[in-house]
């Protein structure tokens, strides 16, 4: 078959993605690159080279179309462009840019493919290429799963490349020297008798020129910015208070606006009377939504209590109303019929499993919340025939065909401007508070609105991460495992964000199982499988998705299989590790933690493995069974991404996704009583505090091949290398987050 | 109207005497550094001094600053000349998203005030109550000593 039409077949496979992307397949080949966005409001002598870099007199912007959520991308995006194209530090802007299909993001396509991340052969690969394609088709700009570096490596370096070569192209045209005795440097051109041309003035030329197609990377050995320790550009103005993020944005003739919408996730409104609230000072009006209502006013505070006093009647939840009934429906769907797929069946483990001793484990993870401490907020202002929209958000241009279709206005008038964001960790994934702003907008129409989430709100209104319930069954023998049997029952990931979109989810749900169907470990019976949970609360992706449940199943159920067996339980995870990146962070992690050294009395260690996001991340964690409670001490962590980007950056992730990891499963869940969540705020929702956080070491290995991104991989191992730890600190099995419901934390 | 200084000037805000002082900042003044995270003093990310010692501006109403001095992230330094504490955060690069961090360093310059070589568990008390979803405590930790050291000139 050829090569468009495997495309062709694939793409059926998830058409209706390409629906929802508002992109009809067949307008674009898949050669052709997408228009460059822009081109579409150059002034006069300005020039863009390519959709990532504009150059005018007054200065050179480079665009980060993946959005910075805390993460450090607008910054890391710019180096890499800036590496190629000679640029210094300060010699630049950097803009999120305008939603567009030119950025679509290849490596999550790839990303997507259901294949081991060591598996090099022709058909995974192949299929990772089908993969990206599509996201290319579909234009899908999205960031999300550790793609932003992968991503971005390639790709914008050769932007900065092409800029360099186009501009020195630009500079012979302007002065007659030969392209070849051009060199490049600080940002200009550099003539063989040391004239320098700054790139500024040589906007009007470039514009008038094709840019120069094949160009040569440069070699790791001279690169200025790439694995060195940089400074973020976002450092100073959130040091010193003066970064705005979505939230503190002021448009002119802005009014504020609160809402309430039924605390039961997707239940109408039935209801509702607004006459207390209509005469409270700053009031200007009270409009109703889709599902509640919303209050204008003249300032937050005014808005937040007068939409307090709004008496309003909901109607039931479309899901169970008690927490008991999620559990169980998690629990009935370990069978045949809710079979999603079976990741992983290697030896016999019906054979192994009969008649031996078992050692049977049951495993439990909560709902959690993502609350980034930036509640949601976001500015819309539906004029004439045009809507912008100020908020941050990791899928810009879905956001804006939702604002469209709410407004009236068509797509391409709808212009969704990127903030940085106090944190998302998957919350601006969803695209709720973004909607309901249009709603309320629309009916103020000419008037810029910010809608701001109470955090009571954002709490209640969020998309929680899966419940999800894992069952181990296995054997040992001769002081090794000899079986090992996970079957994982969880609601779908996929299913409700896309459903959100109506969009269906072809194929096995690479997320249920995520952590848990490629771990590396050579075990003669082994058997993965999956079980899809039918729809309970709607879900979204929480930094880690699946692996960070299904991770803690995999790695806990191995670690009581090692020491059932008897066997020491970093060893026996190296000795059965049959694969080498792996198992070079799994030694490496040994060695910064001394592992095997006597740690004293009531104090124990853990280690746990996960591989996500195709990161091996390694962990182990240092406990003491304190009078107080348990003490987390020290976490080492191991973890391969390839390439590191820039040192600094690349530890702040690792030990910022260890305090998040650790955290949650300390002290984190969100229930539902009477279909509403029962945890509204920091109070009941805690989280790792500073007195609890342990000292985190942390080492980058680069043996992968391919680039990687850190945001996520370091989360799924936290919560199974604390199990583990407080077990042998207390020889305590902790089978289920929050830990806190079993333990006490000092 | 209710008078007050704010970052060495005078401002007088005709507004209700129970609207918290967060919110006279943010919404009235529009002085946005200081941010709303919680509204119950659980995160600190609203944390501004008054009289010089930290407070969370979300409980603080705007009568009880009558007369009295506010400092903001704003005030107390600026990119070109930092305060000692947001050097540190800036040299020790411990921000990520960075929307605790107005309150954290706030919180971290009133503590040096108090103690000026605090120990490890005078930090972990002290800043306690600022959450940081994203997890920079260890950087925190680091940039407190550093400025610790710097402003005792040792």
């Amino acid at each position: 078959m050829s090569l468009a039409g495997t495309i062709a077949r694939r793409t059926f496979l998830i058409g209706s993605t390409a629906i929802a992307g508002g992109v009809a397949f067949g307008v674009y080949t898949v050669k052709k690159p997408h228009p460059n966005p822009l081109l579409d409001d150059l002034a006069e002598g300005e020039a863009s080279i390519n959709p990532w870099v504009k150059i005018s007199s007054d200065g050179i912007i480079l665009i980060a179309p993946h959005a910075d959520v805390g993460q450090g991308a607008r910054s890391m995006q710019a180096a890499l462009i800036a590496e190629e194209m000679d640029l210094e530090w300060g010699q630049f802007d950097v803009d999120p840019g305008e939603a567009a299909p030119a950025y679509y993001n290849r490596a999550l396509g790839e990303e997507a493919a259901p294949y081991l991340s060591t598996d090099n052969s022709f058909r995974a690969n192949a299929t990772r290429r089908v993969f990206a394609t599509l996201f290319k088709l579909l234009g899908l700009q999205v960031t999300g799963g550790s793609s932003t570096a992968p991503d971005s490596f390639d790709k914008l370096r050769l932007a900065g490349a092409v800029a360099r070569e186009t501009l020195k192209k630009a500079a012979a045209k302007q002065t007659g020297v030969a392209v070849e005795d051009l060199k490049t440097a600080n940002g200009a051109v550099i003539l063989p008798d040391g004239t320098k041309i700054n790139y500024t003035d040589l906007a009007a030329t470039a514009a008038e020129i094709s840019p120069v197609r094949n160009v040569k990377l440069r070699e790791p050995g001279e690169w200025r910015f790439i694995g060195r320790p940089m400074q973020r550009l976002d450092i100073v103005p959130k040091s010193t208070g003066r970064l705005k993020y979505g939230i503190d944005l002021k448009v002119d003739g802005m009014v504020r606006a609160a809402l309430r919408t039924n605390p039961r996730q997707g239940g109408e409104m039935l209801s509702y009377d607004a006459s207390a609230a209509e005469g409270m000072p700053g009031v200007q009006k009270v409009v109703e939504l889709s599902n509640g209502v919303a209050v204008i006013a003249d300032n937050t505070w005014r808005a937040f209590n007068a939409v307090d006093a709004v008496e309003c009647e909901w109607g039931p939840a479309p899901y169970p109303a008690e927490m008991d009934a999620h559990w169980q429906a998690v629990a009935d769907s370990f069978s045949e019929e809710h079979l999603d797929n079976e990741w992983r069946n290697e030896g016999d483990i019906i054979a192994a499993l009969d008649g031996g001793d078992v050692v049977e484990a049951e495993y439990k993870a909560p709902y959690l919340a993502h609350a980034p401490l930036e509640p949601l907020a976001a500015i819309v202002k539906v004029g004439d025939g045009r809507v912008d929209i100020w908020a941050g958000h990791q899928i810009p241009g879905f956001a804006e065909l939702r604002v469209a279709a709410i407004t009236g206005v068509d797509a391409e008038n709808v212009h969704l401007h990127n903030q940085y964001s106090g944190g998302s960790f998957g919350h601006r994934l969803e695209f709720e508070f973004i909607d309901r702003a249009a709603e309320i907008a629309v009916q103020m129409k000419g008037v810029p609105v910010k809608l701001t989430y109470k955090r009571e709100e954002d709490f209640v209104h969020d998309f929680p991460r899966q419940i999800t319930m894992g069952r181990g069954r296995g054997t040992v023998r001769d002081g090794r495992v000899e079986a090992y049997n996970l079957e994982i029952a969880s609601v779908s990931v996929p299913d409700s964000q896309r459903g959100r979109l109506g969009q269906s989810s072809p194929g096995p749900d690479t997320q249920i199982a995520a952590g848990a169907w490629n771990i590396p470990y050579d075990i003669p019976n082994l058997r993965v499988a999956a079980y899809k949970t039918p729809p309970l609360v709607p879900v979204s992706s929480w930094r880690s998705v699946g692996a960070s449940s299904a991770g803690f199943f995999a790695d806990c159920f191995l670690d009581e299989l090692i020491h059932a067996a008897g066997a020491d339980p970093l060893e026996e995870r190296i000795r059965m590790c049959k694969h080498e990146i792996p198992r070079k962070v799994l030694e490496a992690v040994g060695e910064m933690s001394n592992w095997g050294s006597d740690l004293g009395p009531n104090r124990g260690r853990g280690v746990a493995f996960v591989e996500s996001f195709g990161v091996s991340t390694a962990e182990v964690v240092e406990v003491t069974n304190t009078p107080q409670g348990i003490t987390i001490d020290k976490v080492y962590v191991a973890a391969d991404v390839g390439r590191i980007i820039d040192p600094v950056n690349f530890d702040n992730h690792v030990k910022g996704a260890v305090v998040w990891g650790l955290g949650h499963a300390m002290n984190c869940e969100i229930t539902y009583s009477d279909g509403m969540a029962e945890q509204d705020n920091f109070h009941v929702f805690e989280g790792m505090r500073i007195y609890q956080c342990p000292e985190i070491m942390v080492r980058g290995l680069e043996n992968e091949q391919r680039v990687r991104g850190i945001g996520e991989p370091p989360v799924p191992p936290a919560p199974p290398a604390l199990a583990n730890a407080i077990f042998a600190a207390t020889g305590q099995r902790l089978r289920e987050m929050p830990f806190n419901k079993f333990v006490d934390f000092a | 109207m209710i008078s007050f200084t704010l970052n060495g000037q005078a401002v007088s805000v005709d507004a209700e005497p129970d609207m918290p002082l967060l919110w006279v900042l943010r919404d009235e003044l529009d002085m946005t550094g200081t941010k709303y995270g919680c509204g119950i003093a659980q995160c600190g990310a609203c944390t501004v001094h008054l009289d010089g010692v930290a407070e969370r501006s979300c409980q603080t109403p705007l009568a009880a600053v009558e007369g009295r001095e506010v400092t903001t992230i704003e005030g107390l330094g600026s990119p070109e000349a930092p305060h000692p504490v947001q050097a540190a955060w800036i040299e020790n690069q411990v921000v990520q998203c960075g929307y605790c961090q107005s309150g954290q360093i706030m919180q971290a310059a009133s503590l040096l005030q108090e103690i000026p070589a605090p120990s490890d568990e005078d930090i972990d008390d002290f800043m306690g109550g600022n959450l940081c979803r994203c997890g920079t405590y260890p950087k925190i930790r680091e940039a407190v000593k550093a400025a610790a050291t710097k402003m005792r000139g040792d």
